[in-house]
């Protein structure tokens, strides 16, 4: 069996979170391999002459029963913009699965997952699929105002929840980095962050000055998402490093941050 | 049935369709798709002699109908290549051809002399037309001088298929073509990315690390089938045709127009399927029109 597929899903969900996130579930007519949080799908933007490369997104949640994932679409540009007006029914084109997972947590490890923006996905299917007592979990999911958070109350029974928001409209007033969590880090075994690089570098500096183990789910800009084109590189202390096929999950020790 | 083989100077190929060089990796990168066997050939990631850190992020940027890179020739080096991928993908039932760069006459020479040795590489792609390097690269392309020293030297040490990769970012093409072809090129390929940029207006700031980078994609496909046009009525060796080839239509244009064989590239970060797709649709096409070998399209353009 081949280890990546191009397959049309189609589309059985598209609706609105808030203003500008939206929920899309593809469903496959045959059996998805196993996806794990911190992989991603290079999906094809239809309908426009002028987007001409794909789009990557983390899944944010799998149903084996279904032969569903969703993604959490976040526009951010034309590209999204454009996947969000998908109509249920329409198909979509994937490229999947694509990139490495986050080092899952053992059995009794405590854990912080934090999320911003179209970050929050992957951190939401962490804690989801981890398997830990929910008492070990918790996730701080930062934004720049209440509207712009996602209601995430039915991931409570995974864990504890936090917010903050740069106005203070909901949760603490402040970057995630300023939340009352981050005053003690050295509780946590892991921390694990996805989210707009300037989040991700502010988490990354204060897991290592705690000395807790942290990984970060990177954005580059990418033109294949398999390998391929090596645009998508990040600087690491083994090299130029393609996010796409040795990421996008990093270790924050390997990173040059 | 019809007959998809070409010959590319000594090289047979089972069918006309290859992938370009820093598209398909080093054929593993496909080969987690399909077997890869099935295509033409692949042109592998440019090699160098040493190990390039290729340039800064941002590499790269969509444009209309296309995109700009700046990878510039990121690669471990051809040791690493030789000890390392070489012994794993060595067996794909299909020639693998080592896009060689330099940054001297002297790594050139250097770089094809190892590779000779490599039993199953049966050809070179000798790049003299990379856009995103400071030193050598297209900077050899450019020339009449340039393009006949490095292809003088190269002949020197290698006895299989030398296919010299031309830059269009020069006012005639057809005098590079010709100047390679009269040191010993067994054949060309073209084109090369053209040289290109594009800057975030809102805040003044190229989009690529390096301001300038090479453009590829359809919105290239009209100008590179003009300059193989051009070629193929210039030169006597094989040309191979590349630039914007998206579909079946665009790969039959580029045979038309006088290539031997077609390699399809940025296509393949669209969907890394369409080579296949385009070697289906090649067969159908010579089906219809009652095609018995694909060499009778070639040049076939009707004037």
């Amino acid at each position: 069996m081949n280890k990546k597929a191009v397959e049309d899903f189609f589309v059985v969900e598209n609706s609105p979170l808030n203003s500008t996130n939206f929920l899309i579930k593809l469903q496959s007519s045959s059996t998805i391999p196993e996806l794990k949080p911190g992989q991603f799908v290079n999906v094809e933007i239809k309908g426009t002459d002028e987007i001409f490369l794909r789009r990557p997104f983390s899944i944010f949640d799998v149903d084996y029963k279904e032969n569903t994932l969703s993604l959490i679409v976040k526009i951010l540009g034309r590209g999204s913009r454009k996947l969000t007006e998908i109509s249920v029914g329409d198909t979509c084109n994937i490229i999947f699965p694509l990139g490495k997972s986050f080092t899952y947590p053992k059995n009794g490890e405590n854990v912080l997952l934090v999320g911003g923006g179209s970050g929050v996905a992957p951190m939401l299917f962490l804690a989801k699929v981890s398997d830990l007592d929910p008492e070990n979990v918790t996730m701080l999911l930062g934004a720049r105002s209440k509207e712009d958070h996602i209601n995430v109350n039915n991931y409570s029974q995974y864990g504890s929840l936090h917010f903050t928001t740069e106005d203070g409209t909901f949760g603490e007033k402040g970057f995630v980095t300023r939340h009352s969590v981050f005053k003690d880090l050295a509780v946590y075994d892991k921390i694990y962050a996805c989210g707009p690089d300037g989040m991700m570098k502010a988490v990354a500096k204060e897991a290592k000055a705690a000395n807790v183990f942290c990984e970060v789910s990177l954005e580059n800009l990418m033109a294949c998402g398999f390998g391929v084109c090596l645009c998508c590189i990040e600087p690491t202390n083994k090299g130029n490093l393609c996010v796409c096929t040795e990421g996008p999950v990093f270790n924050v020790k390997d990173l040059k941050w | 049935m019809v007959d998809l083989k070409v010959k590319i100077h000594d090289l047979e190929i089972k069918n006309p369709v290859m992938t370009a060089s820093g598209t398909c990796g080093f054929a593993e990168e496909l080969a987690d798709f399909y077997d890869v066997s099935k295509l033409g050939g692949l042109l592998l990631k440019g090699t160098t002699l040493k190990n390039r850190d290729g340039n800064a992020y941002p590499r790269m940027a969509e444009t209309a109908s296309g995109m700009l890179n700046a990878v510039g020739l990121q690669n471990k080096g051809i040791d690493y290549f030789i000890d390392n991928i070489y012994p794993r993908i060595k067996d794909y039932d299909t020639p693998l051809i080592i896009n060689v760069n330099g940054s001297t006459v002297e790594d050139y020479i250097r770089l094809t002399e190892k590779v000779n040795e490599l039993e199953k590489i049966p050809a070179i792609e000798l790049n003299i037309s990379c856009p995103n390097v400071k030193e050598g690269g297209m900077a050899f392309g450019i020339t009449c001088p340039g393009a006949e020293m490095v292809t003088r030297e190269v002949r020197k040490v290698y006895d299989k298929t030398l296919i010299v990769k031309l830059s269009p970012n020069v006012t005639d093409i057809t005098e590079i073509a010709k100047a390679v072809e009269g040191q010993g090129a067994d054949s060309v390929s073209l084109v090369n990315t053209f040289l290109g940029m594009a800057i975030d207006a809102e805040n003044r700031k190229p989009l690529l690390s390096t301001i300038t980078g090479g453009l590829s994609g359809p919105a290239i496909k009209p100008i590179a089938l003009r300059m193989v046009w051009q070629v193929y009525n210039a030169v006597k060796i094989p040309v191979i045709g590349m630039g914007g080839i998206m579909n079946t239509n665009d790969a039959i244009e580029f045979l038309l127009a006088g290539s031997s064989a077609v390699q399809v590239g940025t296509a393949i970060f669209k969907d890394p399927f369409i080579p296949l797709k385009i070697i289906d649709g090649i067969k159908d096409y010579m089906k219809r029109h009652n095609i018995k070998s694909v060499t009778d399209l070639i040049g076939g353009l009707s004037v």
